[in-house]
């Protein structure tokens, strides 16, 4: 009811730029190589006893120029302006401003860090007896940055992309965990498709660098502790290493790329999302069955890279379901890249959208058997995004022609 | 009988079911009466000290109780309570079962200073870093949290509550959010994806963090007493908005298959526009084109001309920034015909409900066609003298109201706007 797949009379959409800066480096050559040495990038110490892909360092200067504007942003800002920018420049759209005034943008995002110092300023202040009625005020006045706030704010990753790069055409942010990546492509898919709009960036940015977040997390007791393993192995040990990185892709219309000469990397055929009520096991496994028959048929040659997180339950029921369908050979961006959230569903499609315009699939890194080697090059593939409490989405990435 | 396509063959959409709830109160008739006669829901906040704040008034929701209290559980709350509003009066689908998508239009949410003290407390001794807070949160006892804190958590709910269909979209572009959730419905049943759809916007985020972070920013407005006075859009003594909290709730329906289920239609969602400004994190581009550029993309979508708009909902939060911005911008759109156009903002009485301001204005403004009765602009005794808008000052106005335009503007550089009819074009 509220999927996009392609009906008669819509347009193709492709992917016409990939932008990513992530704990394997930056741009796809870098990451592509990462993913074919089996490279990983993993912090066990700096966060110690938890585990995280910390952001391979880049030099921001190269997409934020203005040292002000960087001084503006949190790191998680920074890096989603920092790939917004290098999805342009792949897209061959950077400076344009022609399009840029009219690009559409659907950005996946959480919210920005706390500042711990105040945090733990204000909290150890109480412990020692600070109890007049407006000490949180005051301290919270006297102590927070005034730009703090718009560090912080969702919808500012998206306002920051629009002034360093000078977006000019329609701004959504949406918000809502892993899912919130996969509505992001479904909502600027339909509208490409519908002739809404002819061209938009779509993506994400997250710093897994932060102990506010793990705070949360450990919350529920999702955070890997003491000892990496590919996210297949954890069953018994379970939990997520949070990763840093920024993923965007530009969506064109074929006609609107054609008419400029753009090359697509591969197309965007379908996205699909749900929520499961993952009351009873086997209900999210359910609903994952429920996508993959949404999407259309595949006839080609088929992989999955899927963003399962390497939480419990939800990553044995992925397995299961992934278990239905052994013939596609798997890839997990988690143990790749870590847990980035919002931003690891189009991650997974720009990881998809490269593995076909470079004739083959990166190699599986994974001792449990889960995933398998590939032959040639993969003409399609399916992109799984399940959250790791909530919301689940599918892509169906394809070659061009 | 009207066409249910609209002239560029996309399908009408229209509103079935409204609900909200403001400072004022809850419900339609509540707030409404409340509304025309010109009374404010702006008081002193007394859910938490105020004591070293600048600004010690808000339009808080203090009716609706939560229990642990969070902003979050607020915003929860206020948006089932007027989805449940607007759901019966459209009287669609079954209990739990709704025909279509949800839009969700909420504050980013975060853990809150209740949750983070009592975390410090738990540590158990008076000198302790961040890891010690980090060390304490796992094992269970505090997971309730972790699902109250996800920013899809109140999507979660108000789905599973009311049964709506596909994955919940949760979003924000700032104080346009309302407006915006508004436009993700209209376009779903515009591609034909969905008869139906529910647009929700809630803010229950008056907490002191949230009033220091505006604070800081020299966005509230510190004339605190009378709280009641303190939101002043258009005139000359405006010193900023007054954070509010409420929520509003629309169930959208195309045309075709709101009558053929006998749906009353309480008006069209003829036009939506939005359009980013890439000149600052906070200020309009100072030639304002962005804005004016929203407003035409608006008039555009709805097919309309600017002499068939005889009303504008303004966005008005009584910054001195924005009210000025508002009337330049407004007024190279419209020209000579912004003198008949009467203008009025909401905010002078709600304040500003900031992710629930789009769906709340919106709300007034159908209810503004139904009435065919504009609320006044209170506080409106010092007229700016550089805006000349026909402001609706202090006293509600009736006028023949065909087509409000109500504006949206956000930080981010976001923009929105909305124009709604009482019958389809």
């Amino acid at each position: 009811m509220t999927d996009t797949a392609l009906k008669p009379g819509q347009t193709e959409v492709w992917i016409t730029g990939i932008g990513l800066a992530t704990s394997l480096g930056e741009g796809l050559d870098a990451n592509w190589a990462a993913l074919s040495e089996k490279r990983i990038n993993v912090d066990d110490k700096s966060f110690a006893p938890y585990i995280v892909h910390p952001l391979m360092p880049v030099s921001f200067d190269a997409q934020i120029p203005k040292k002000g504007d960087q001084r503006q942003m949190e790191a998680w800002q920074r890096i989603g302006t920092y790939a917004a920018g290098l999805a342009l420049d792949s897209a061959g759209i950077k400076g344009n401003k022609d399009i840029l005034s009219k690009i559409d943008m659907v950005v996946a995002a959480g919210g920005g860090e706390r500042d711990l110092n105040v945090d733990t300023g204000v909290l150890t202040a109480e412990a020692k007896g600070a109890n007049a009625p407006g000490f949180l005020n005051e301290r919270l006045m006297s102590d927070l940055r005034p730009t703090l706030f718009l560090a912080q704010l969702s919808n500012l990753l998206a306002g920051n992309i629009a002034i360093v790069h000078g977006l000019g055409g329609t701004s959504r942010t949406f918000m809502g965990e892993e899912v919130a990546g996969a509505d992001a492509a479904r909502i600027a898919l339909a509208r490409i498709a519908s002739g809404e709009s002819d061209i938009a960036l779509v993506g994400g940015s997250h710093n897994g660098e932060r102990k506010d977040l793990m705070v949360l997390y450990e919350f529920g007791d999702f955070n890997l502790k003491d000892k990496f393993a590919p996210v297949w192995a954890r069953k018994d040990h379970a939990g997520f290493a949070l990763g840093s990185a920024g993923a965007f892709l530009v969506l064109e219309s074929k006609a609107h790329a054609e008419a400029r000469g753009a090359k697509p990397f591969a197309k965007l055929s379908s996205v699909v999302a749900d929520l499961a009520r993952r009351k009873q096991p086997g209900d999210m496994a359910a609903t994952l069955e429920k996508l993959w028959d949404k999407l259309p048929r595949r006839e080609g040659k088929g992989a999955i890279i899927t963003g399962a997180t390497g939480a419990e339950p939800a990553t044995s029921e992925e397995r299961g379901f992934l278990k239905g369908h052994a013939d596609f050979p798997v890839r997990s961006t988690g143990t790749m890249f870590g847990h980035t959230m919002e931003t690891q569903f189009p991650l997974g499609i720009a990881l998809a959208a490269l593995s076909i315009s470079r004739g083959a699939l990166f190699p599986p890194n994974d001792s449990t058997g889960t995933e398998i080697e590939m032959q040639g090059a993969p003409t399609q593939i399916v992109v799984v995004g399940a959250g790791h409490w909530r919301g689940e989405g599918m892509a169906l990435v394809e070659a061009v022609g | 009988m009207t066409a249910p396509r609209d002239r560029f063959g996309r399908p009408v959409v229209v509103v079935t079911g409204m609900g909200i709830t403001t400072s004022l109160g809850a419900g339609k008739a509540d707030n409404w009466a409340k509304l025309v006669a010109g009374e404010s829901g702006i008081r002193t906040i007394t859910r938490f000290p105020v004591d070293g704040l600048k600004t010690t008034m808000a339009g808080t929701v203090d009716f609706v109780s939560v229990d642990p209290f969070s902003s979050t559980g607020l915003s929860e709350r206020m948006a089932e309570l007027v989805t449940q509003e607007a759901l019966e009066q459209a009287g669609i689908g079954a209990k739990a079962d709704f025909p279509g998508p949800l839009f969700l239009a909420v504050a980013p949410v975060e853990v809150e200073w209740p949750q983070r003290r009592e975390l410090g407390r738990a540590v158990g001794k008076p000198d302790f870093t961040y890891d010690d807070l980090l060390r304490i949160s796992g094992g269970g006892k505090y997971s309730a949290y972790h699902h109250r804190f996800m920013f899809g958590s109140v999507a979660a709910h108000l789905a599973e509550t009311f049964g709506t269909k596909g994955s919940p979209i949760s979003l924000s572009t700032a104080c346009a959010s309302g407006a915006t959730s508004i436009q993700l419905g209209v376009e779903a049943i515009r591609r034909g994806e969905t008869d139906a759809a529910l647009c929700v916007a809630t803010d229950g985020t008056v907490n002191p963090e949230a009033m220091v972070r505006f604070s800081l920013l020299s966005a509230l407005s510190t004339q605190n007493d009378p709280p009641q006075a303190a939101s002043r859009p258009f005139s000359k003594n405006r010193d900023g908005f007054v954070m509010a909290e409420g929520a509003g709730a629309l169930v959208l329906e195309s045309y075709e298959a709101a009558t053929a289920r006998g749906a009353k239609i309480l008006g069209v969602i003829a036009g939506c526009g939005e359009l980013t400004d890439s000149f600052h994190r906070t200020r309009s581009s100072p030639d304002g084109k962005p804005i004016i550029g929203c407003m035409n993309k608006t008039l555009a979508d709805a097919g309309m001309t600017p002499d068939q708009i005889d009303h504008i909902n303004a966005h008005g939060t009584a910054t001195p920034e924005n009210d000025k911005m508002e009337y330049n911008t407004t007024s190279a759109v419209f020209g000579e015909l912004l003198q008949k156009i009467p203008v009025t903002s909401n905010k002078s009485m709600v304040g500003h409900t900031i992710s629930a301001a789009g769906a709340v204005e919106a709300i007034f403004s159908l209810l503004t066609l139904e009435h065919q009765r504009i609320p006044p602009t209170i506080n409106y005794d010092n007229p700016d003298p550089t805006i000349l808008f026909d402001v609706v000052g202090n006293k509600a106005r009736d006028a023949r109201v065909t087509a409000v335009m109500s504006n949206s503007f956000g930080f981010g550089g976001q923009n929105a706007s909305l124009i709604l009819t009482r019958e389809p074009a």
